[in-house]
């Protein structure tokens, strides 16, 4: 008989996973525990095993597709008759097909994507149908009868719906319970609580200004691709950011030769023989050296305190571009480390985040950023704050470029600095001489033995 | 007495073979904790399956001939095959998560088949070969990964405790019980009793563990704390646990620590026969420190690979605990291919078994949760059940 595997939850409480790659194909004899495919989910990548031995009859999920927790991934034809068809019981083993074409699932832990819905209580209406088209049915776990208790249910072929339906929208259960008097579809309410809750006001409003679906006139073909991962942080922490900390953003153009002239002497020697130095890693030392100077730009407003918290040590993050998105990875203690120290730091770091490997800890507790936006050719922008951080240090490409030099046009290699700061915090005054010195110390780095 | 002035620092080149002076990184979070295992351990069968001489235990493993040696071996094996199944099970969707034991194979079986029927124990999570040593059939493990029940033996009639999830915590637990073998009079005589508290490395760093040592070094209780120091305590390494090797810990205390092999399941039964034995005769308690590797994730949550390297791993692929018995049987003993297709097929006939009755599991009643919460009921808990049913029962389409 033909059997499916659904994507099973490998860690606790996942809800989705995604296909890397696929050791089998259509056609190929499979042992049980053989292995399958490896996926990848937010905690772990995995091989998962054969629960069947049989004949691959179909892969039913591409490779970088993510799927819903429950949804099939593959059939297996066993070499067991099929189930006789009048067994009455509709508790399918978990695993398997039952009789309704459904796949039963261990259930996990926490919310599921897709649209849930509650089976009907006896004597009341049936809700209107969501919206979605083929919806994942899902029961409800805490909701099931005896028979049906520890199974999700999931419609076959519900992988694609599953991937594109919303989230569970987040309320609590009185608001829920609002929503359903007045008849509220909460997956329509805009939430405004925080971590994207929807409270009892938002759905008030809603009812009040029903929101009318601006119809987007698609123009040629569209991508729909859900918000998820690091990009719904990035976004979650850009929005928190822009609408707390008011931004200023001032530029300076630096003509660097001089700390460009000093970078090649210093590679030619031995000491810098195993590390790469970078432009970055003088721009790093500048930080801390100006940040000493100026003691506002390592800082962060604590609001729920009513204090400004001045923090001794300078923990630089790097804003790094990786496969997965932008992060932020941090230089410990950066202000202690020499130049060469520090170029091997973010040599190691930029490293580490390209493979993906950086962790939780290492993204935690930065208090000043650098993006290093020339190494994509641009000259300059006006970077927004790593939230909780008061000041954003962005460096342009290093190109040549005409500048005046003792009242003479000359070709001198220019760098543009722009450098956005919390203005609750720091004033012009502080911003610009902190500026200006970064500045000061790239144009003439003997500059530094000064201070 | 010993004074400051007399501590030594625990780790130092000599300890360390084939490492150069610790380098910033080991300064900056202190000298390690741990080694290669150091000039205590404790060994009799070496990774290369040498039966070494031991003058102090030997005496414990005399009667370890081929016979005992094969069903060891066999314990091992179809240990290790049910625990990989249960992994798989995991993958399959069939268990909510899975605690692999990977490696720790030894360790467990050796501590578990040196303990007497009386005898008493207390295990975490991760014990499935202590669980086979004493009779626990390995599906009775599967209700609790499962979510389907705290567990399905009589503790009383396995002398297994339940499996305590809370790390740490069962260490109070075993030194109540040997406290009270103790005030009972069972230390001492022929049919002396003793008790076996399991945990792992990262357990030493919770108060639970100091505390039940405190109370067992105070009243002599007969309880064998049996540390498997797997090296992890999920992504933290024992120097992060540790700034002495944990079996000097027991010196503080007040009792005997010592190290053994924990891939080494003749020394293993060597070590924990002696250790129960000084219990049994009211020399109680005694921490055994197994040294060992988690070969496998933490749990099926989690990702090693993103703490460890690789090569810490290969380097314990070749101290297997099954691998050396195997080859001590061929080379040593003369034992016939034969034995070993034997066992492994009783190794996948026991993991068809283990797999069949996991996919069979029913899943409880709704009133499961109530049903054994008091011994006679009570009014309120009555109430909250037939308040839930028919809560179930308002469904449509409910039976």
């Amino acid at each position: 008989m033909l059997r499916e595997f659904a994507m099973p939850d490998v860690g606790e409480g996942l809800t989705e996973a995604e296909v890397v790659t696929w050791n089998v194909a259509a056609g190929d004899v499979v042992t049980v525990n053989q292995v399958l495919c490896e996926i990848e989910t937010a905690k772990a990548a995995v091989e998962l095993p054969s629960p069947y031995a049989g004949t691959v009859g179909k892969l039913l999920v591409e490779p970088g597709q993510v799927v819903a927790v429950g949804s099939p991934i593959i059939s297996i034809e066993t070499a067991e008759a099929a189930a006789p068809a009048v067994e009455e019981d509709t508790g399918a083993k978990i695993g398997e097909v039952g009789k309704d074409g459904r796949v039963a699932n261990l259930v996990g832990y926490g919310a599921r994507p897709g649209a849930v819905t509650r089976r009907p209580r006896r004597g009341t209406t049936p809700p209107p149908a969501p919206p979605t088209p083929a919806p994942v049915q899902q029961s409800h776990s805490a909701a099931t009868s005896r028979r049906e208790s520890g199974f999700t249910a999931i419609s076959p072929g519900g992988a694609g719906a599953g991937a594109a339906a919303g989230a569970v929208p987040l309320a609590k259960p009185p608001v829920r319970k609002l929503a359903r008097d007045l008849g509220v579809d909460l997956r329509s309410v805009t939430p405004s609580g925080p971590g994207g809750v929807i409270t009892r006001d938002d759905v008030q409003s809603h009812v009040v200004t029903p929101a009318a679906p601006a119809a987007v006139a698609a123009v040629g073909g569209v991508r729909r691709e859900p918000i998820r991962g690091i990009r719904k942080h990035t976004a979650a922490a850009m929005v928190s950011s822009a609408f707390t900390a008011p931004h200023v953003t001032e530029f300076l153009a630096v003509d660097v030769t001089a700390t460009m002239a000093l970078r090649d002497r210093l590679r030619a020697t031995r000491e810098y023989a195993e590390v790469k130095l970078t432009p970055l890693a003088f721009v790093a030392k500048a930080v801390c050296l100006a940040a000493r100077r100026t003691p506002e730009l390592n800082a962060r407003w604590d609001e729920a305190a009513g204090e400004i918290v001045y923090f001794d040590r300078m923990q630089l993050g790097i804003a790094a571009a990786t496969p997965r998105g932008l992060i932020v990875p941090n230089v410990r203690d950066a202000d202690t480390l020499t130049l060469r120290e520090l170029a091997a730091a973010l040599g190691e770091l930029t490293a580490t985040a390209r493979a993906g490997r950086t962790s939780p800890a290492d993204m935690a507790g930065g208090t000043f950023t650098i993006t290093n936006v020339g190494v994509f050719g641009v000259d300059t922008g006006t970077p927004i704050l790593n939230p909780g951080e008061a000041g954003i240090l962005a460096v342009g490409a290093i190109k040549p470029t005409p500048w005046v030099v003792d009242g003479e046009l000359a070709v001198r290699t220019v760098c543009q600095l722009a450098l956005s700061f919390d203005h609750r915090l720091v004033d012009g005054e502080q911003g610009s001489r902190f500026l200006a010195d970064v500045g000061a110390l790239l144009t003439d780095p003997g500059l530094a033995l000064t201070w | 007495m010993s004074t400051p002035q007399d501590w030594t620092p625990p780790t130092s080149a000599a300890t360390r073979p084939g490492r150069d002076r610790p380098g910033r990184d080991h300064v900056v979070a202190g000298l390690k904790g741990t080694d290669e295992g150091g000039a205590d351990l404790v060994q009799l069968l070496t990774p290369e399956g040498v039966r070494v001489p031991d003058p102090r235990f030997d005496s414990y493993a005399a009667d370890v001939d081929v016979e005992m040696l094969k069903g060891l071996y066999r314990d091992l094996v179809l240990v290790r095959r049910f625990d990989r199944e249960g992994n798989a099970l995991q993958r399959q969707g069939q268990l909510g998560i899975w605690v692999p034991l990977l490696g720790q194979e030894a360790a467990q079986i050796g501590a578990g088949r040196a303990m007497a029927p009386q005898d008493m124990a207390f295990p975490s999570y991760r014990e499935h070969g202590v669980a086979w040593t004493r009779g626990v059939d390995p599906t009775d493990l599967l209700g609790i990964f499962r979510g389907t029940d705290h567990g399905s033996w009589d503790p009383r009639e396995k002398g297994f405790h339940l499996y305590t999830i809370v790390i740490g915590n069962q260490c109070l637990n075993a030194t109540g019980y040997a406290m009270g073998q103790k005030f009972e009079g069972k230390v001492g005589g022929d049919d002396a009793e003793a008790t076996m508290c399991f945990f792992g490395d990262g357990a030493t760093s919770q108060g639970d563990v100091h505390e039940g040592f405190v109370w067992a070094a105070v009243y002599d209780a007969p309880v064998v704390f049996y540390c498997q120091n797997n090296q992890w305590a999920i992504s933290e390494p024992t120097e992060r646990q540790t700034r002495v090797p944990l079996y000097k810990r027991a010196q503080g205390y007040g009792f005997p620590g010592i190290r053994v092999d924990g891939n080494d399941v003749i020394a293993c039964l060597a070590v924990t026969r002696w250790a129960l034995e000084e219990c049994r005769t009211g020399n109680g308690p005694v921490l055994v420190e197994a040294f060992t590797y988690r070969m496998d994730a933490h749990t099926t949550s989690d990702d090693p690979t993103r703490y460890r390297l690789a090569d810490e791993l290969e380097l314990w692929k070749l101290k297997d605990p099954i691998e050396r018995v195997r080859v001590h049987l061929v080379r040593s003993l003369g034992v016939e291919p034969e034995f070993f297709d034997d066992v492994q097929a009783q190794a996948d006939e026991l993991a068809a078994r283990f797999r069949q009755f996991c996919v069979d599991m029913p899943a409880p009643a709704p009133d499961r949760m109530f049903s054994q919460v008091y011994a006679e009921g009570s009014p309120a808990v009555d109430a909250q059940r037939e308040e839930f049913l028919a809560y179930h029962a308002s469904f449509e389409g409910a039976s």
